[in-house]
């Protein structure tokens, strides 16, 4: 058993425990997050991309709206390598009321959201492609965001402050000593030894799974609903800001560029079981029908995957509990102590991505409170690692880099534009990733052929250079693929289909990945 | 046109890349990427950075694309990948410092009218190397890239003095409107004088409106708005020669312009345009559809010869198939020797700049070798600046089709 000891251990590694870990390092604790998996791999990299304004809420959320508005130029502020400052649009398309506009532009005001409303002309310049007989449109400071770059990004800044980050370390048990909390007991997937973390105090950020680390401390009954929603991204920008209807939040009522492609979203659907998420036939046809209404056209351009996230919604006593869309989407902060007489543990779930930081420092704030400290937040004055420059991500960013390296570099995924160099520097920096690891962070395989052509590169390359074994080359193809096929199936379609098809005869006509000799152990991690 | 059909325009061609499915087949075809690391490939530059286009363009290295068009031809999945390319170029240009060269080389009627008048002072000046090496470190024309012969007269002032030894009567065919392009107006006077001849001996009465620049080198270079009004303007001339009468053209890549290119790659969407273009006819294309229709004299004069023929990357833009081996090989004696190769690597004005040169030598090496292996004396291509490219590459006088045509009728 390996042992280690802390200040604070943060459980779950999305973005509100990256956000909390910083905060907590930043603030001088010792610190060791834990994730049973990778970082961001839940919820925070399963959503649409948006970096929201608070426009979206000055009507249902004037609270959360304002919080928004705030938290949105703080990111910019420190986080610029992963936000793209698109501005966005509200827009009321033929069969939405324009009247919404007004109470829209009200609720803004009282909010402090800055918006403007444009003429549609004004809109069709900058987005030629959206539904030309809308009625009413505004502008916003609407954003888009790569969760995953975001969450590392603050999982560096944390390990500056000597932090520890832990992925793979899936928490068996919480230890008390007493009424307090005393250790968080591991199990290191990767190696499958044990690991004891000593520590006074545990933060439970696991979001949606918040519940059951909750009840490893034996604090039962805590219920987050995970709220799921789904996601269909498209192959190409079809819009380069996000685009919103113009109306009282509903399900596929935005589309946001991100990176190379844009997303349509979202659905939501009570869950029982956050790690079993049902992406149906129906989901995706009314995502490409409320696509059809923002842009039309939609329906006949090439999807390339969709996916499900689980927002962790807090159960509300005031809402019925299958109607997610309208719990709240603020925070919860549950105090252990009050709730289940156990010192040292805070649950935090709720919550968006555009206010991670807040949340974390709402949650630091009530541990600093129960330990009696007065430690300052300083996470919104300090810029995080990759963001010095203060650069804003940009769409070209990846071709103007392979414009410059283009006769020395050799490139491994043609669709996002990924160099060998690229995907074995960061391979040397986390040996024991997967390639679904890598690839969040480098966007392996995330292009029109989803790893069709780099995938077996990526494997090739990787064995070349004597990173895995034969076993574990074949495991992690094939975990790859499935990933990717996963998100395939409920969206095969048009242009994707002869993708598919094509990528289908290179693997199981030419290559016979199902007849590979089998691992021992199927490779899962 | 308005802003808006540009718009959806370049939205349609964008849309087209959806359809890519990454296999390559435009790559393995590339004439260009074949030959230099220095142009990504037409894949690469197309359906895969056009994702990554918006705003500030970062690629220039797009233009080493040559506007050969062989990967739209050889896609499987129809993506528009050349006009995709030559829309990120016509914005990446936008963006830059136009080359002064690139603003002079696209305007060939203005070439023409100022060369013209002073002929053999330029000629003398394109052949003497000083004067060559100081054209390529001034404005980047290379020293050995072909150059085009300036004539005392232009065809259209030739059509108007021969007079006299034009045909009394109405031809027993109608009328038909000849397009000559610029090459053939100031440069290349015999393709035009030929083609009319050969026209008229057919039973054609030959009308030749006075009309400029069709924009394509305008367009390659990437100066859209020019090539539009050009294009526009050149619809209008033709159109003065007469509502529903045939237009024939023996310049393929002129042809293709306002068959295709105004539309696909300019957008412009007149229904002008369509009207003109509809009506457009490669002069080979005319004589394999009269030999189809059993009305071609075929009395041609016996040659007992074996002639390399270039069909030119634009001819097969056109989907007309090759024409000109059929009709010329219904000469007696005639065998025609089709090279097998996709591009003779001038396309248009690409091989004549400093940069590109010697790819564009390197692309067309295999077609050298092979002219030179079949005959040295003559060698056959329709479009004008791939014939001075073999000519000056190979030394090999190089024709359009037409010219055997009118030889084999006893013409010349």
């Amino acid at each position: 058993m390996r042992k280690l000891e802390a200040d604070v251990v943060v459980i779950g590694g999305g973005s509100t425990g990256a956000g909390v870990v910083r905060d907590v390092a930043m603030r001088g604790f010792k610190a060791v997050l834990v994730d049973r998996v990778d970082l961001a791999q839940g919820t925070s990299g399963r959503f649409h991309g948006l970096l929201h304004s608070g426009g979206r809420y000055v009507v249902s959320d004037p609270h959360s709206a304002t919080e928004c508005a705030e938290e949105n130029e703080i990111l910019k502020r420190i986080q610029a390598d992963a936000i793209e400052p698109t501005g966005g649009y509200f827009v009321a398309t033929p069969t939405d009321d324009p009247e919404y506009g007004d109470r829209f532009k009200t609720g803004a005001e009282a909010t402090g959201v800055p918006v403007n409303e444009v003429s549609i002309a004004e809109l069709l310049r900058r987005e030629p492609r959206v539904n030309p007989k809308a009625t009413r449109a505004f502008e916003t400071l609407d954003g888009s965001v790569d969760g995953w770059q975001l969450v590392w990004g603050a999982a560096h800044s944390a390990e500056q402050y000597g932090a520890k980050i832990l992925t793979y370390h899936r928490v068996t048990k919480i230890e008390r000593q007493g009424d307090t909390v005393s250790a968080v007991i591991c199990t290191d997937d990767k190696t499958g030894e044990t690991v004891q973390i000593g520590c006074s105090f545990v933060l439970n950020c696991a979001a949606a799974w918040g519940g059951q680390v909750a009840a490893m401390a034996d604090c039962h009954g805590v219920e987050v609903v995970p709220g799921a929603g789904i996601m269909i991204a498209m192959n190409h920008r079809l819009v380069n800001t996000p685009v919103n209807r113009l109306t009282y939040p509903a399900d596929g009522d935005i589309i946001v560029p991100v990176h190379t492609v844009s997303i349509i979203g979202t659905t939501d659907q009570k869950a029982e079981d956050p790690d079993r998420l049902q992406i149906s036939y129906e989901e995706v046809q009314q995502m490409m029908d409320c696509g059809e209404q923002l842009v039309p056209g939609f329906r006949q351009s090439r999807a390339l995957h969709a996916w499900a996230g689980a927002r962790p919604l807090v159960k509300d006593s005031r809402v019925s509990a299958t109607d997610t869309r309208h719990m709240s989407r603020g925070m919860s902060i549950i105090d252990h102590s009050e709730r289940d007489g156990l010192k040292g543990l805070l649950t935090i779930a709720g919550g968006k991505l555009t206010t991670y930081r807040l949340m974390a420092k709402k949650v630091v704030d009530a541990m600093c409170e129960q330990l009696g400290e007065q430690r300052e937040c300083r996470t919104a004055d300090e810029v995080v690692p990759g963001s010095e420059k203060h650069t804003f991500y940009s769409v070209s960013h990846r071709l103007h880099d392979r414009e410059e390296d283009r006769l020395s570099e050799q490139i491994l995924c043609e669709c996002e534009l990924l160099t060998k160099k690229m995907f074995t520097d960061l391979q040397d920096e986390q040996p024991l990733a997967t390639f679904d690891d890598l690839r969040r962070q480098l966007r392996l395989g995330m292009g029109p052929c989803q790893g069709g052509f780099c995938s077996v590169r990526a494997t090739g390359v990787s064995h070349d250079r004597g990173k895995i074994d034969i076993e574990r080359a074949t495991g992690l193809l094939r975990l790859f693929l499935r990933n990717r096929w996963i998100g395939l199936w409920p969206i095969l379609n048009g242009d994707q289909v002869r993708q598919t098809a094509l990528d289908d005869w290179i693997f199981e006509g030419t290559l016979d990945i199902g007849h590979l000799p089998q691992p021992a152990e199927e490779v899962l991690r | 046109m308005t802003i808006e059909h540009t718009h959806e325009h370049e939205q349609l061609m964008r849309a087209s890349l959806d359809h890519c499915v990454k296999c390559t087949i435009c790559e393995t075809q590339c004439p260009v990427a074949a030959v230099t690391p220095l142009f990504p490939g037409p894949k690469f530059v197309g359906p895969q950075a056009e994702r990554y286009r918006h705003g500030l363009s970062v690629d220039h290295s797009i233009d080493y694309c040559s506007s050969c068009g062989t990967c739209t031809l050889v896609c499987p999945q129809g993506v528009h990948i050349a006009e995709l390319n030559s829309l990120a170029r016509g914005a990446m240009k936008q963006q830059n410092n136009m080359p002064f060269r690139d603003q002079i080389i696209s305007r060939t009627t203005l070439m023409g009218a100022v060369m013209t008048p002073v002929a053999p002072v330029a000629n003398w000046a394109l052949g003497v190397k000083p004067i060559r090496v100081i054209a390529e470190k001034v404005i980047g024309l290379h020293r050995n890239a072909p150059m085009p012969t300036a004539h005392t007269q232009t065809l259209q002032g030739w059509v108007k003095r021969r007079g006299a030894s034009a045909p009394a009567k109405p031809g027993s065919r109608g009328k038909i409107i000849y397009f000559h392009g610029c090459a053939a107006n100031y440069f290349e006077l015999e393709t035009g004088q030929k083609t009319i001849e050969v026209l008229e001996h057919l039973g054609y009465e030959v009308i030749v409106p006075k009309q400029g620049c069709c924009g394509l080198p305008l367009q390659s270079n990437g100066l859209f708005d020019a090539a539009r009004k050009y294009v526009r303007k050149l619809v209008a001339d033709l159109r003065t020669g007469g509502k529903d009468i045939p237009i024939v053209s023996a310049s393929t890549s002129c042809g293709s312009m306002l068959k295709r290119e105004a539309e696909e790659i300019l957008g412009v969407a007149d229904p002008e345009l369509a009207d003109v273009g509809g009506r457009m006819v490669d002069i080979m294309e005319l004589l394999l559809k009269l030999h189809d229709e059993g009305t071609l004299p075929e009395d041609f004069a016996p040659m007992d010869v074996t002639l390399p023929y270039h069909p030119p990357c634009q001819l097969k833009s056109h989907g007309i198939g090759v024409p000109a081996t059929e009709v010329l090989e219904l000469i007696p004696g005639v065998k025609i020797k089709e090279s097998g190769v996709a591009c003779c690597g001038m396309a248009g004005t690409y091989g004549i700049k400093k940069e590109k040169y010697d790819v564009a030598m390197a692309v067309g090496k295999p077609l050298f070798d092979m002219v030179l292996e079949t005959n040295k004396e003559l060698a056959l291509c329709d479009s004008e600046t791939c014939r001075w490219q073999i000519e000056t590459a190979t030394g090999v006088r190089t024709v359009h089709p037409i010219t055997i045509i009118h030889k084999a009728y006893g013409l010349s």
